[in-house]
């Protein structure tokens, strides 16, 4: 834990992704607005001391909208990345190591999901699943399935040709201990890498997914689509677009600094010479 | 002398890609090998690169599977012994790899590397696996204060150190090192090769010794055998292979080994035109292009081993033209 500490990434990503989740979790303290309460006369205003971050084309709190809306955008995010990053290792890793008829198998089922663009596999996800919060976890996070897939696949097929690897063969390690012990380990911190960007493409799908209707029902907000609420404003009012769009970038910076500094904690070379 | 490991006509063959769809071409890496290998003797395995000593090494551990013949440990035949069958004899037959920079976990402290070959074969008791651990590193030579340390921290020679401690901590009566000390400094090698020596006193061993390097070799084997293009071509006590060398290639290997004497007048023979292409090795006998002494009856037969006296096995039609060969080497 104290190692844990000493990694600044990790201090600062981490540091980033609890606050967040902090004004997330307090929403109803943080703020005396209804996040659906339309005040047409009061709309479009910059910043003030009663709105702190202004109020968008229908007078709604922009700030009391960002922290609602942060419950579903962060679940989303962590919950279908999570999905696709279980599902695709575990799947990659598998198919690197037995390869065969498993590996062309699942080959070819993820060439097909490549074949679909990912808005467009997620709405067929979506709508053959029906609209709920768990369902979309699904649609989003199976159409990442592949990147994860990929890359664990590929890793892997390099990582058993090692020596160490036939070493432990060697020793009687079952085949399970093999890809348990010293593959996925080995594996992990290039997933760590995607993981991040992958984070920020399921708040991006997820408001996608809203904006066309297929999202979470409204008038719950999310962070994409309070972008996309401004959006249409963007260059006579910018604040809208701004602050949603700033949470946005900053958990995903959050993220991709704690995967790196996750990454680093696990390599014995990098941590060692920072003692 | 009791028989602890024996290969029995032993072949292995790999199907490659050639660039045409749907069309493998097969290449033989290990040829019809057998050979035996008795309880407490060096047996050494010579050979250019690629010519399939690590292959049959492999092959003898199972951590690749023959194309056909049996190997036999202690009269048990494990050929055709399944992943999980296998596991409990692996105990026994254990591996030093050349790279010892490739053959250790970089996630690993050098305390889990020696574990885990405990872990999986049950030791449940940390404190003793602890104690086991410590006397084997005093064993190869490391001080117990590395066990915290992780292997990119250690010296080459330290890792093979480390790699031979690990090999060595579940016991086993056969160890296979494949080109162990190649990649080491001359100075740490002659370290590494006096340390293999020892061990195997001290805990009872048998040794498969492969290198490409003559000298390591005649050091430490009490037999060697020799091999070309997936075939063994010789086979001899140590002794008897380089007094009385009979194979044209073993002595060519021979005179190309370096002579530490510098007003050294040593003939080398240069063998022509190069290793054959594996996909398509030559008829006959597979050495018969770069061999001189080679005429149409090597061509068309393939040599099969046949012992000469005193246990000197050779493959080759024209042994007795080679008599004086090897003499100067």
């Amino acid at each position: 834990m104290r190692e844990l500490l000493r990694n600044k990434f990790i201090v600062i990503g981490g540091s980033i992704i609890l606050i967040i989740v902090i004004i997330v979790v307090f929403a109803p303290m943080l703020t005396k607005y209804d996040y659906g309460a339309i005040d047409l006369p009061n709309k479009q205003q910059a910043p003030n001391a009663e709105h702190i971050m202004g109020t968008d084309a229908y007078g709604r709190d922009v700030w009391c909208r960002i922290v609602y809306g942060g419950r579903i955008s962060l679940t989303v995010a962590i919950c279908s990345t999570a999905i696709a990053m279980v599902f695709g290792t575990l799947l990659g890793t598998l198919s690197g190591y037995i390869s065969g008829t498993l590996d062309f198998v699942l080959g070819r089922i993820v060439d097909v999901m490549m074949a679909f663009p990912m808005l467009l596999l997620s709405l067929i996800i979506g709508i053959a699943l029906g609209s709920s919060t768990r369902n979309m976890f699904f649609s989003i996070g199976i159409p990442i399935i592949p990147m994860f897939y990929r890359l664990s696949r590929a890793t892997t097929m390099s990582i058993k040709e090692r020596s160490f690897v036939t070493a432990a063969r060697s020793m009687g390690s079952s085949r399970w201990r093999l890809i348990l012990r010293h593959i996925i380990p080995n594996v992990l911190p290039y997933i760590l890498v995607i993981m991040s960007s992958a984070m920020g493409g399921a708040i991006l799908a997820e408001s996608s997914l809203g904006f066309l209707g297929y999202g979470i029902p409204l008038p719950t907000p999310s962070w994409g689509l309070i972008v996309n609420d401004g959006r249409s404003f963007m260059f006579t009012y910018p604040w809208t677009t701004a602050f949603s769009g700033a949470f946005i970038a900053l958990t995903i910076l959050g993220f991709n600094l704690l995967g790196d500094g996750l990454r680093d904690h696990m390599d014995p070379k990098i941590r060692t010479a920072a003692r | 002398m009791e028989t602890l490991i024996r290969a029995e006509n032993l072949s292995k063959l790999y199907f490659i890609n050639t660039g045409k769809t749907f069309r493998k071409t097969k290449f033989t890496a290990v040829n019809d090998v057998s050979f035996s290998i008795g309880k407490g003797e060096v047996f050494g395995l010579v050979g250019e690169s690629g010519c399939g000593k690590s292959t049959l090494a492999l092959l003898l551990l199972r951590l690749a599977n023959a194309s056909s013949g049996s190997i036999y440990y202690k009269d048990v035949d494990i050929s055709e012994l399944s992943y999980g069958a296998m596991r409990k004899y692996r105990k026994n037959l254990q591996v030093v790899f050349q790279d010892p920079y490739d053959s250790l976990d970089p996630r690993f402290s050098l305390e889990q590397i020696m574990e885990e070959p405990l872990k999986i074969h049950h030791y449940r008791d940390k404190g003793s696996r602890r104690d086991l651990i410590v006397k084997m590193f005093s064993s190869v030579g490391l001080g117990s204060e590395l066990l915290k340390r992780y292997p990119h921290q250690l010296s080459g020679g330290q890792r093979q150190r480390l790699c031979i401690a690990r090999s060595l901590i579940l016991s086993p009566e056969f160890l296979v090192c494949d080109e162990a000390v190649a990649a080491l400094d001359v100075s740490v090698q002659a370290q590494i090769l006096n340390l293999l020596l020892d061990l195997k006193d001290e805990f009872n061993l048998t040794y498969l010794f492969i290198s490409h390097n003559l000298s390591v070799v005649k050091f430490v084997s009490d037999r060697i055998g020799v091999m070309y293009f997936g075939n063994l071509v010789e086979m001899a006590d140590t002794e008897e292979l380089f007094r009385n060398v009979r194979h044209p290639y073993t002595a060519a290997l021979l005179s190309a080994s370096p002579d530490p004497d510098p007003e050294s007048t040593k003939q080398r023979e240069i063998l022509g035109s190069g290793v054959p292409s594996i996909i398509n090795p030559p008829s006959g006998c597979v050495f018969h292009p770069r061999c001189k002494y080679a005429d149409e009856h090597c061509s068309r037969e393939a040599p099969v081993l046949r012992d000469i006296g005193g246990d000197h096995l050779i493959a080759c039609h024209k042994a007795d033209m080679v008599k004086d060969g090897g003499a100067r080497a």
